[in-house]
């Protein structure tokens, strides 16, 4: 897993000068990227009114899949924190608008503004903790939640990433649901693991449905009737013994906190590993 | 950068709340032909901040919208003003300059018509 770029180097030192060029000089790259953008871009399912849509390409690069973009007429803006693959790009003269930024801190745009936004190999990236102000989950909320905002109702964000492992998948996906997002997980060529490719695809709320009608006034007359038939509540329950709770001198024992750590890990905090000392007590001197 | 773009942008500082719009200091302005879609400036319409467009627009030198946003109405028929829209919308580039936070001052340069938004550890 050497080959992984991820584990080389931050983003925006990886791709410099030489890298960048030879990224956008490949031209096997160059179809990938094509490829994957295209389907992306299905994926995306926009409206088919030949109405041209404004769309966020996350991690732009040098603009490869934003030219997929240019050819079915959109309108975009790229977000790349390389600015050696965006001089690149301006070399290419792409159509899109170029932003100098790190998804990770947050995308700046108004709400609601955006119709769909797509990502080609970029979101893994978030997964890395490159300098040491850096923590993943908080950067994946941080991107999740400022891009729920900016997308209008109804719209669709595509992302195709790489995870290197299955609790990265986990961490991208639950930060995602966490931010609002609903979706999930299209695999493509499942059975290769060389072509094998993973698109997120998120929906940013619901189109609007219809919502049940309240209760109709007739129905609540009946039941007011009922309450004072009834009357007061059972007062009986009131003083209901709280539930023992299991301790001893000992404290609250080695099983439990090991449970309590899976909840908490299963949540996505910080928590420290098992190991023998786990739950044991301090000696008296403290 | 093109003002649609910038139309869209919103300073990202932490803690900032007055964060829209970014004023625009500009050296250097240039003019690309951009294809006219009058569909597409329709459905941009509403999503546009009208003042911040026309204030955008006079600090890059181009000064013929009209202060008021028109109404829907004028958009369907009104083909000149469809066409300054346009122009000023996706034809006006911001190619050396910068966008100035409206309530920290913190400067974003702009160069070769990318702004840099990235924002120092202290501002996340």
């Amino acid at each position: 897993m050497s080959s992984r770029p991820e584990l080389l180097a931050p983003p925006e030192i990886f791709y410099d000068e030489s890298e960048a060029r030879k990224y956008t000089s490949s031209s096997r790259i160059v179809e990938i990227q094509a490829r994957l953008s295209e389907r992306a871009l299905e994926l995306l399912a926009l409206p088919d009114d030949g109405v041209p849509r404004f769309l966020l390409d996350i991690g732009c690069g040098s603009g490869l899949s934003g030219e997929t973009l240019s050819e079915n007429g959109h309108q975009w803006i790229g977000l790349d924190i390389s600015a050696s693959m965006l001089n690149v790009a301006v070399e290419r003269e792409v159509e899109g608008d170029l932003l100098l930024g790190d998804m990770g801190q947050g995308l700046g745009l108004r709400a609601g503004v955006i119709d769909g936004a797509i990502s080609i190999s970029a979101v893994q990236w978030l997964c890395n903790a490159d300098k040491s102000s850096h923590e993943p989950r908080l950067r994946l909320k941080a991107f999740f939640g400022s891009l729920y905002r900016c997308l209008s109702r109804g719209a669709r964000a595509v992302f195709q990433v790489y995870p290197e492992n299955i609790a990265q998948r986990e961490l991208i996906l639950r930060q995602a649901l966490q931010a609002g997002f609903g979706g999930g997980l299209v695999v493509d060529y499942p059975h290769s693991t060389k072509k094998r490719k993973e698109f997120l695809v998120l929906t940013c709320g619901s189109v609007p449905t219809s919502i049940n009608e309240g209760y109709k006034e007739s129905c609540s007359e009946d039941d007011d009737s009922e309450d004072e038939e009834n009357g007061m509540v059972g007062v009986s329950d009131r003083n209901r013994p709280r539930k023992k709770q299991r301790t001893n001198k000992k404290g609250k024992g080695r099983e439990w906190v090991l449970r309590k750590k899976e909840q908490s890990r299963r949540k996505g905090n910080d928590v420290p590993h098992d190991s023998k000392y786990t739950a044991r007590k301090r000696k008296s001197r403290f | 950068m093109r003002l649609i773009v910038h139309n869209m942008m919103s300073c990202n500082i932490k803690g900032v709340v007055n964060n829209f719009p970014l004023r625009i200091e500009a050296e250097k302005v240039i003019e690309k032909e951009v294809d006219f879609n009058p569909d597409f400036l329709r459905h941009m319409f509403a999503k546009i901040e009208w003042k911040a467009l026309v204030d955008g627009a006079r600090s890059l030198g181009y000064t013929e919208l009209p202060d008021h946003a028109p109404d829907t109405a004028a958009l369907e028929s009104d083909e000149s003003f469809l066409r300054q829209f346009h122009h000023a919308l996706l034809e006006l580039h911001l190619e050396e300059g910068s966008l100035v936070c409206p309530e920290t001052g913190r400067k974003f340069s702009v160069n070769k018509g990318i702004p840099n938004m990235l924002l120092h550890e202290d501002e996340v």
